[in-house]
This record gives structure tokens, sequence and C-alpha cells, in this order.
């Protein structure tokens, strides 16, 4: 009980952060790609495509940081102070673009500013997002099973690359997203643009999967040592076979599949971090098991979680279904 | 220059927290009043109450999304400037914000989408259903919300090993003694807050003639409610005092400013409490008064502050003053609601311009008793955060005070921009009013897209004047 409550509940933080970062991250990649549209009926059209889902998106990561409040609140109680400058700005970027929805809509002459709060809100907390993921990667300087470190910390070089990184990333999302929701130039240009983000993120990726083993010894331990090695070894495989396919889906004219793609392109980047980093939770110090919760608390919430989780998904997948099909030029964010 | 860190993260968080709090006492209320808006009209078929819930829902859209963001930004302010807080009382209120995310946010924000772009997409029913189950959604965050405030105020169901709070008995965590209370007394004053802004909005119509339909049944709704809900909020509030004077019989005094607990208590109607000497300047106060309303006995003894060291003491000034703000607002509303419905059953209601002209501008007044009912209680439990438990000056986190100064800053600017803005915003969508087309049958099994109809009602707010 006490071994494995701890790693069941890395297990649901893990998934609720993967479906955040999957599910907003298309949004949020929406937002990335605001303005290279041309018009306003094309940014209505864009907008119009993610307007009945973000709220349900941005969700997890109330639960992301809920749920890490309550399953390890040690780790929680390390991660926010450590990361408190990128955390912080992460959520006044999401003001800016989660107004922007309908403040955008009401606005008349003040809409290009809500076009900008939209564009720059979202690449900002995209943004942040990175530079979070490269401060927990880099390692949080811990005493006494607290933060001890300094409000920088996080700022290297390497975290200016992850949040880049995480920026292009989520444009793939919203590019790839927008060649399934849309049609006419809208997604046509989506297309083109997801080809160059592809580039872009295999870029990425490629860097960090380099540079985080040079740089950190227990990843380079992780990943070469025998035998894990013999067990990892299609992790990048698989990834590059992943990206292939998403280029000739885009240029075989594919409405679907690039978007299905590019969740497994994360998907597999994700896993990737989980095997580099788990089972840490604020590396290089502190496990799941340092950090958990009572077992109380943790089973407490764990049946909650079991009890509520198929329902949500039921909800969810059912307004997808309802909001199917394309959103037209001309169709906006109207209600 | 230097930072005191711990007075600056109080200051980050009441100002967060100020401002998220305006949203949901409205959007409670309001999503509440939609459903029942679209309910009605399922049943009568009349088609102003359609017009009303589409006008009312652009409202709720603008303020649900302030209210959304805003409430983000607490779920992680727990961490970035209360760590200590987050390790200590973790393990026994972060499952009831986990309770409040899986059973409230997700069902609120998944059916918000339905219930703002379904017009057109589902029949009618499961478009009510929709607006219902939002309804139900935000009450459902305020059980859980409130139920982990009021274990800060009164701590139940748990031990303290370690300095650290485990759990023992869920339920007594969960119904700990001042929750029933305080979440009906909160409850109660969120439905106050929306009657408020629908009476000012139907009164705002009748008074410059337009909109009749909609002005009258906003003004019948609203009325009913204050009139029924008002008193009631008296008893809630009187109940909850008793609580309080049970559990955080300091927060009593402090709000009564009564300083010597061996003489009966006054109703202190005015006076400026003085920390230093210890007393009450400039004291207008009924004699006994407070005795009788505490203790229901005018010679009964209730403590006073000076039971306490001043260091136990909470800030006198702002618990005193906001309750008296507070209790002023809420016998306005009660005659608000009395006079109300005695001009309607008069049926002299939509006549009478001495009750018009004052109920068109009321429609703040509900927003600041709740935030003030929230300084007295919050401000009131100091100098602790979770009563007994864990003092406020050892909760904060291991950030330095440049990084909060900075922060709250930024705080400041953005909230103030999106505040005006949101503001600006609604009312420019009160003064169009709710025009727009009535409603058409409802094209069921169409994969339908929000085209004709909701295009041209997008048209209606992108340029009033056509």
């Amino acid at each position: 009980m006490e071994w494995y409550l701890p790693v069941i509940w890395a297990a649901v933080l893990g998934t609720a952060v993967a479906l955040y970062v999957v599910l907003d991250g298309f949004d949020l990649g929406t937002g990335v790609l605001f303005p290279f549209a041309k018009s306003e009926r094309e940014r209505d059209q864009m907008m119009g495509s993610i307007a009945p889902f973000w709220d349900g998106n941005e969700t997890w990561l109330v639960l992301g940081g809920g749920g890490l409040w309550i399953a390890f609140p040690h780790a929680y109680a390390v991660i926010m102070p450590a990361l408190y400058l990128p955390v912080i700005v992460m959520l006044l970027g999401l003001i800016f673009r989660g107004v922007a929805f309908e403040f955008r809509a009401v606005a008349v002459t003040s809409k290009k500013y809500w076009n900008f709060a939209f564009a720059a809100g979202s690449t900002v907390a995209g943004f942040c997002q990175g530079l979070i993921l490269a401060g927990l990667l880099q390692g949080i300087k811990v005493e006494n099973g607290a933060f001890a470190g300094g409000p920088f910390d996080w700022a290297t070089p390497f975290a200016v690359l992850c949040g880049l990184g995480v920026v292009t990333g989520y444009a793939l999302l919203g590019a790839t997203w927008l060649t399934m929701k849309t049609d006419g130039a809208v997604a046509e240009r989506a297309r083109t643009q997801a080809k160059v983000l592809l580039v872009g993120v295999l870029a990425f990726m490629a860097v960090v999967s380099l540079w985080t083993p040079l740089a950190f010894e227990r990843i380079a331990a992780r990943w070469f040592s025998t035998p894990n090695i013999f067990f990892l070894w299609p992790v990048p495989l698989i990834t590059a076979f992943v990206a292939l396919m998403i280029w000739r889906w885009l240029e075989q004219g594919r409405e679907i599949r690039p978007f299905l793609g590019s969740i497994a392109l994360f998907l597999l980047g994700y896993l990737g971090l989980a095997i580099s980093t788990f089972p840490y939770l604020v590396p290089p110090t502190l496990t799941v098991w340092q950090t958990a919760a009572a077992p109380a608390s943790q089973i407490f919430m764990l049946l909650g979680t079991v009890a509520l989780l198929p329902i949500i998904f039921g909800y969810i997948v059912f307004v997808y279904w309802l909001f199917r099909g394309k959103v037209r030029e001309g169709e906006g964010y109207h209600h | 220059m230097e930072f005191d860190p711990v007075l600056l993260a109080r200051l980050q968080f009441a100002f967060t927290i100020t401002f998220h709090i305006i949203f949901p006492s409205f959007t409670i209320g309001l999503s509440a009043f939609i459903a029942t808006l679209l309910v009605r009209w399922i049943v009568t078929g009349r088609e102003h109450l359609h017009r009303l819930a589409r006008f009312w829902t652009k409202i709720f859209a603008v303020s649900f999304a302030m209210g959304v963001v805003s409430g983000i930004v607490l779920s992680y302010q727990f961490g970035t400037n209360w760590s200590r807080f987050s390790v200590v009382v973790g393990n026994v209120i972060a499952p009831l914000i986990g309770y409040e995310v899986l059973m409230a946010f997700f069902l609120e924000a998944t059916f918000l989408g339905v219930m703002l772009f379904g017009w057109k997409r589902v029949p009618p029913w499961l478009h009510v259903l929709s607006a219902v189950a939002v309804a139900v959604g935000t009450a459902i965050s305020a059980f859980w919300i409130l139920s982990a405030n009021s274990w800060m105020q009164t701590p139940a169901g748990h031990e303290v090993r370690d300095g650290i709070a485990y759990p023992v008995d869920w339920l007594a965590v969960v119904f700990n003694p001042s929750f029933i209370y305080r979440l009906a007394h909160m409850l109660t004053a969120a439905y106050l807050t929306t009657s408020l802004v629908v009476l000012a909005v139907g009164a705002r119509y009748l008074l410059a003639g337009r909109h009749l339909d909609e002005g009258r049944t906003m003004m019948h709704m609203a009325i009913g409610m204050l009139a029924i809900l008002g008193p009631l909020q008296l008893l809630i509030g009187d109940q909850h005092g008793l609580n309080t004077l049970a559990h955080q019989p300091i927060k009593i005094a402090a709000m009564e400013a009564h300083w010597d607990g061996s003489k009966p208590g006054a109703l202190v109607l005015f006076a400026w409490p003085d920390e230093k000497t210890e007393t009450n300047l400039f004291e207008i106060a009924i004699p006994k008064a407070g005795s009788l309303i505490l203790r229901h006995d005018p010679d009964g003894l209730f403590p006073g502050l000076k039971s306490v060291p001043p260091s136990e003491r909470p800030p006198l000034v702002p618990v005193f003053f906001a309750f008296r703000v507070m209790v002023g607002i809420g016998l306005i509303i009660i005659a608000a609601g009395l006079v109300g419905a005695w001009l309607w059953w008069r049926k002299r209601l939509f006549e009478t311009r001495w009750y018009l002209w004052p109920a068109s501008h009321a429609w703040w007044l509900g927003f600041v008793a709740v935030i003030s009912g929230w300084i007295v209680t919050e401000t009131g439990r100091q100098p602790w955060v979770a009563y007994g438990i864990l003092r406020t000056a050892d909760a904060i986190s291991p950030v330095p005070g440049a990084s909060v100064a900075s922060t709250l800053a930024l705080f400041v600017l953005v909230y103030g921009i999106v505040f005006a803005m949101g503001i600006y915003y609604i009312n420019r969508l009160i003064a169009k009013g709710p025009e727009g087309r009535a409603i058409e049958p409802p094209e069921i099994g169409t994969p339908v897209r929000p085209l004709s109809s909701a295009a041209e009602a997008g048209r209606e707010i992108l340029w009033p004047q056509r």
C-alpha cells in the first residue's frame, strides 16, 4: 500500500498532465498561429474551431496543479516556489488569452488588442510551460525538504530552448488541428505551416534528447545503461517513424491523421521525459515516495478519481462529438 | 528597499481572491437564473423568456471567463506563495479542492460549451439541461471550496503529528462545524447578488421605456428572490454568527469591538476601535443589545478582546468596518425586496419612479456585501491561516519579497485592464439589451453549425447600429 499508492498517483497525475498538454496544446497552438491569419473572418474561423473546448481543456491544468498538491504536497511546495516567476507569468498569459475569447467577440474598435492578447497570451503561456519543464529537468536545489535556491535558478539557455520547443510543438498541434477542423484558406495555410513546424519540433526533440544525457548524468545512466538500452531504443525509432508518417499524411492531403500523428509525437516525447525522470518528482532529490501525501488522503482522492473520471471522459467525448465537423469560413465565434 | 514577504504574500492573495470572488458571486446566481428562464420558456413557450436567456448568456460568458482565469491562479498560489500551508494542511484540504475540480469544474467547463454554442446544435431540452448542469456545477463548486475554507476556520476530523495535519474522519473534515452555515450564507449571498443585478437591469429598461416584457419579468423574478432570500439571509447570518461565537469568539469580539468580556456587550453602531488604548473612540452604541443578539439575553456575557494578548487578536479596523458594511447592505437588500413586493402587490411597481430609479443603480450592492463578508471572516481568522494549527506568518513560501512584489504589481496591472474592459463590455451588452430574433424551431438531426441565426446574433454584437 505504502509503496504502490504514490506510483498509482504518479500515473494519474502523468495522465492528467499529458491530457492537458495535448488538449490545451492545440488550442494554445491555434493562438500561436493567430497572427498569420489574413482577416477577421479567418480569425473568427480559427477561434470558432476551439471555442467550445478551450475551457474544458484548461481544466486539466487545474487538475494537474491541484493533483500535485493533493498527491504530492511536498513536491508541490518545492516546485511552485522554485518556478515562481514562470508559473505566475504563465497564469497571466492564460488570463489574457482566456478572456480574449469573450472580449474579442463583444469588442468593436478594440478587437485588434484582443487579437494580440490572444496570440501573445497563448505564446507566453506555452513558453513558460517550456521553462517549467526545463526547470524540473535541470533539477531544483532542496534543503530539508524545502526549496533553497534563488528566483532565477531556472533561467538557462536550456530553458529557453525548451520554451521555444514547447511553443513550436503547440503550434504543430494547432496547425494540424486547423487542418482537420477548418477549410478554405485557413486549412491550406495550416497545412503548409504544419510541415515547417514538424521539422522544427523534430529539431528541438533531437537537441533535447542529446542535451539532457550529456548535461545530466542521471539521464544518461537511465537511457544508456544495460539492460535499459535494450528496452528503450525503440522510443526514438518510433518517434522518427511517426514524424515521417505525419509528413506523408500532410503531403497526401489527409485531414485527421496529421493531428492524430502530432498527438502521438507529443506522447512519445512525453514518454521519453517520463523515462528520464521517474521516480523523481523533484529531480534530483525528491521521489514520488518522499513527497507523497498521507495514504489516507491519497486513497480518499483516488476513490473519487476512479468514480468520477469515467463520467468526465464521457461528457467530454460527447461535447467533442457534438461539435464535430469543420468550421467554415464566415462561421465564427458567436453565441 | 525592504519587503516584508508575509505582508506582500497576504496582499497578493487578498487581491487575487477578492478579484476572483466577484465573478462566482455573480455566476452562481446567474447560471441558475438562466436555467430558470429556459425551464420557464420550455413550460410556457413565451418568447421573451428565451430572448432574456440568450441575452443573459452573453453576459454570463464574459463573466464566467473572468471567473475561470482568475480561479486557475488561485489553485497555483497555494504553492507559489503559501508552500508551508500546502504541506501542513495539504493532506486534509487539498482533496476537498480535488473533489471540486472533479465534480464541478469539468462539469461547468464542458457544459458551458454546449450552453454557449449549442443554441442551434442541440434540441431545446438538452440545451436547458446543459444550463442546469452549469448551474448545478457552480453550486457544487461552492460546496467544496466552502468546505475547505470552513475547515481553515473550524478544523475538525484531523490530528496533528509533528506539526502536520492528518485526516482521521473525512465526514468530520468535510462537514466541519462552520461549514453548513457558511455554505448557506454564501450561496444565499450569491443568489441575492445576482438578483440585485437583474433588478437593476430590469429597472433600467423600464425607466427607459424599452424591452418592457423583459424588464417586467426581470423585476418580478428579482423581487421575488430578494423578498424571500433577504430576510432568510438575516436568519442565516444570525445563526452563522452564533456558530462563530462558539468556535472563534475573538473574531466576534473584533466584529463587535467588544473589549471587556466581564460586562454585557453593546451593539456598537459606530466607533473607531483603538488598539493602543483598547477602547472605542467616537462610540455610538445601544447598551446590552450586542448581548441580546449573541446570547439572546441582555445580561449575557461573551469573551472580549482583552481576554487574549494583542498578538492573538485579528486586525480590528477592517473586521469591524467590513462587518458594518455587510450588515448595512443586507438591511438595504431586505428593504428593497419587501418594498418591491409591496408595490408589486399594489400593482404600482412599474410606475413608481422613486423605487425604479434607486433600484436601477443597485447592481453593485451585493458585490460589496460579499467582499465585506469575506474580509470579516478571513481577516477575523488572523493571526491564523488554519485556526489553531498554523499561523499565517509561518505559512509562506521561501520566495524573496521582490518576486512577490513584482508579481503583485503584474497582477494589479493585468487584473485592472481585464476588469475595466470586462465591466465596459458587460455594460455595453446591457445597454444594447435583449434584442435579436425570437426563437425558431430547433433543427434537430442536421449536423448543425452556428450558421444563420447565430451569425446574425454575432453581427448584432459587432455592429449594434444596424
